[in-house]
């Protein structure tokens, strides 16, 4: 490892460098090559699944359960009709009079193609639009909750300190089976099951716990002369927080608000046992998308590609704060 | 430590800030900035648990009429003598131990393999991560076409060819288990690694120079440098591992139903308390049960946190 960083860059000193050394030289550029190569194939091999899962999303209805398994074929986007549309079996005067008009859209026209007449809209869209308002909402209310309780925990001495914040980190230990329980009977006299608002509310608070030791990782970094310095030009405490804190920790707060988003977004259990219809999010919907006359795995795929996409896009914009993300802001360099 | 310095620093500034315009104390936005918090925390969790931990010494059904009626501790007394509810954490118990080895052998070696850089490692890394990011019901779905039998490419991949003599991974009580550890082990390695790659990169350089210029072999420079210097981080992968092993519910849900041998304790909650009877008061019972190991885990966890926050 030292001599890989080395012996490339000392060209002029064999001096210093003793013989043993020079003949490791080109030994661990070898290494390192075989190492890269290793590397991308298993990177490769982790991302089959999620690729062949793409890949279904574009085949036909055939395709998609041929065995063997296909690897190249057409693309359609069968499945991404199959998933957005409610149709049934037309009759032989309905396709007659279905291919008179010319103002079919795409998805009719695959519709069409497999004898079918679209009825409507499936329930799909309306889940997938309940989980971007739950996941919005419930993002941006945990994350402004926690930007002030993260700064007074940073800041101000908090009797019991250390407790609270131990508190506020078992709550996201807790399973979400075991939560729900009590939280269903809640619900129920409250009027909340199956509400956007009953949803909202448990994600935030899921979401706060982890979003307040996040960061107050990151505003523990911020340095605290700046604000002293600013209160003893007479800012006020507030604006001090405002105007110093709040962009110093901008950066934290947006890695904050990507990590809480994702969490909702991905969120199963609560979703399954608290939501019937109304309020129900994409996750616990997504097992369940029904082609007409059993499973159509093209329909699913086109689904969770469609579900899983905005958080492969978030990952790679997270890289850098992943691992602070992943163990609540303790571990900060990777 | 930071306390001591708010502490030092308030008494400077007040006469500043007292002159002039009002605004709030220190004291007052300490409040203004936890209460909603803590409300939120308290009125979400704390209550709803506290309300669950009278029902767990009930008998009560919440879709039943009749109000919850005391029983002391028999529920509890019923779980913990019931080998039914000892088969379920059995069932955890294997999965977490079976999922938790499998992550830590191959995300440490990974984190070896990715440990020095090279062009494009950057990328690399990223790509290995997004099992990790992606929701777990959704994963479950996909590998459930991935393990079919007759069309999924895992058989063909391993080289069974022949679907009629391929193994069924979701329809056999001897390899449902292992096809959800398989599932845990793909999402979660990476988070293994990510935590093994923080701690070797910590690691100075100038140990391993000491260990060559003592002609030490890779074998003992790995044993008495790699493996002592990252084990803090791999402490901690593991425990988040098994907490989160512990509480299995969606992989499952996703990939069995819970079938087939695979009944985890979360999935046994869940259809305790939200099917067939609804079994509220039972249910409270056993999800305290559940609470208690998970506290216990998570104790040692946040105690390694601290450890490593503080050096």
């Amino acid at each position: 490892m030292t001599a890989a960083t080395q012996a490339p860059g000392a060209p002029g000193s064999p001096v210093v460098i003793s013989t043993r050394v020079d003949k490791v030289g080109t030994r661990p550029k070898v290494i390192g090559a075989i190492r890269a190569v290793i590397a991308i194939i298993i990177a490769f091999i982790m991302l089959i699944p999620v690729i062949w899962m793409a890949m279904t999303a574009f085949k036909s209805r055939p395709e998609a359960v041929s065995a063997p398994p296909v690897v190249f074929f057409t693309p359609t986007l069968e499945g991404f009709a199959s998933l957005l549309t409610q149709r049934r079996q037309a009759t032989t005067a309905e396709i007659a009079a279905e291919l008179e008009r010319t103002d079919l859209n795409w998805m009719e026209q695959i519709a069409l193609s497999r004898g079918q007449l679209v009825i409507g809209q499936s329930a799909f869209l309306r889940q997938l639009l309940n989980s971007v308002v739950i996941t919005g909402l419930s993002t941006f209310f945990s994350v402004t909750f926690a930007v002030l309780s993260a700064y007074a925990f940073s800041r101000f001495s908090i009797p019991g300190k250390d407790d609270l914040l131990f508190f506020i980190l078992s709550q996201r230990m807790l399973p979400a089976v075991v939560v729900t329980i009590p939280i269903f009977l809640m619900y129920r006299t409250l009027g909340l099951h199956d509400t956007h608002v009953g949803m909202i509310l448990l994600y935030t608070a899921f979401n706060l716990s982890f979003a307040v030791w996040l960061l107050k990782g990151f505003i523990d970094e911020i340095p605290r002369e700046y604000e002293e310095a600013a209160l003893v030009d007479g800012y006020t405490r507030l604006q001090a927080f405002r105007k110093i804190v709040l962009p110093q920790a901008a950066t934290g707060i947006a890695a904050t608000t990507v990590f809480s988003a994702i969490f909702s977004w991905n969120e199963y259990a609560f979703a399954l046992m608290l939501t019937s219809d109304l309020a129900r999010t994409a996750p616990p919907s997504i097992p369940l998308v029904l082609g007409v006359g059993g499973i159509e795995w093209a329909a699913i795929a086109a689904g969770s590609l469609a579900f899983l996409i905005p958080a492969v896009i978030l990952t790679f914009v997270l890289r850098k704060h992943l691992l602070r993300g992943v163990t609540f802001g303790a571990i900060r360099k990777g | 430590m930071s306390q001591a310095t708010t502490g030092a620093a308030a008494p400077q500034v007040t006469p500043y800030r007292a002159a002039g315009r009002r605004h709030l104390s220190d004291r007052q936005i300490l409040l203004l900035f936890i209460l909603p918090t803590m409300i939120l925390l308290i009125c979400m969790n704390l209550i709803p648990l506290i309300y669950s931990l009278f029902l767990s010494f009930t008998e009560y059904s919440v879709i039943s009429g009749t109000p919850p009626a005391w029983v002391g501790l028999d529920n509890y007394t019923q779980i913990l003598t019931s080998a039914d509810f000892w088969a379920n954490f059995a069932t955890t118990g294997r999965f977490a131990i079976l999922s938790v080895v499998l992550e830590t052998a191959v995300g440490f070696g990974l984190a070896l393999l990715l440990r020095y850089k090279f062009r494009g490692s950057g990328i690399i890394t990223t790509l290995i991560l997004v099992p990790m990011m992606l929701s777990p019901i959704v994963v479950a779905t996909f590998w459930k076409l991935i393990f079919n039998p007759s069309y999924g490419i895992f058989n063909y991949l391993i080289g069974f060819t022949n679907p009629n003599t391929a193994p069924e991974w979701l329809g056999r009580s001897d390899l449902a288990m292992w096809a959800i550890v398989i599932v845990d082990t793909w999402m979660w390695s990476p988070f293994v690694m990510l935590l093994c790659l923080a701690g070797l990169s910590a690691i100075p350089d100038y140990l391993y120079e000491a260990a060559s210029i003592d002609r030490a072999s890779a074998w003992f420079q790995f044993r008495r440098i790699t493996l002592p210097q990252v084990m803090p981080l791999l402490l901690i992968a593991v425990l988040f591992r098994t907490i989160e092993a512990f509480k299995q519910f969606d992989l499952v849900m996703g990939l069995t139903g819970g079938g087939l041998g695979t009944e985890t304790v979360s999935v046994r909650l869940y259809r305790l308390a939200f099917q067939g009877q609804f079994d509220t008061g039972m249910s409270s019972a056993l999800a305290y049960i559940i609470l208690v190991v998970i506290i216990a885990i998570s104790n040692l966890l946040i105690r390694a946190l601290n450890r490593v926050r503080e050096g």
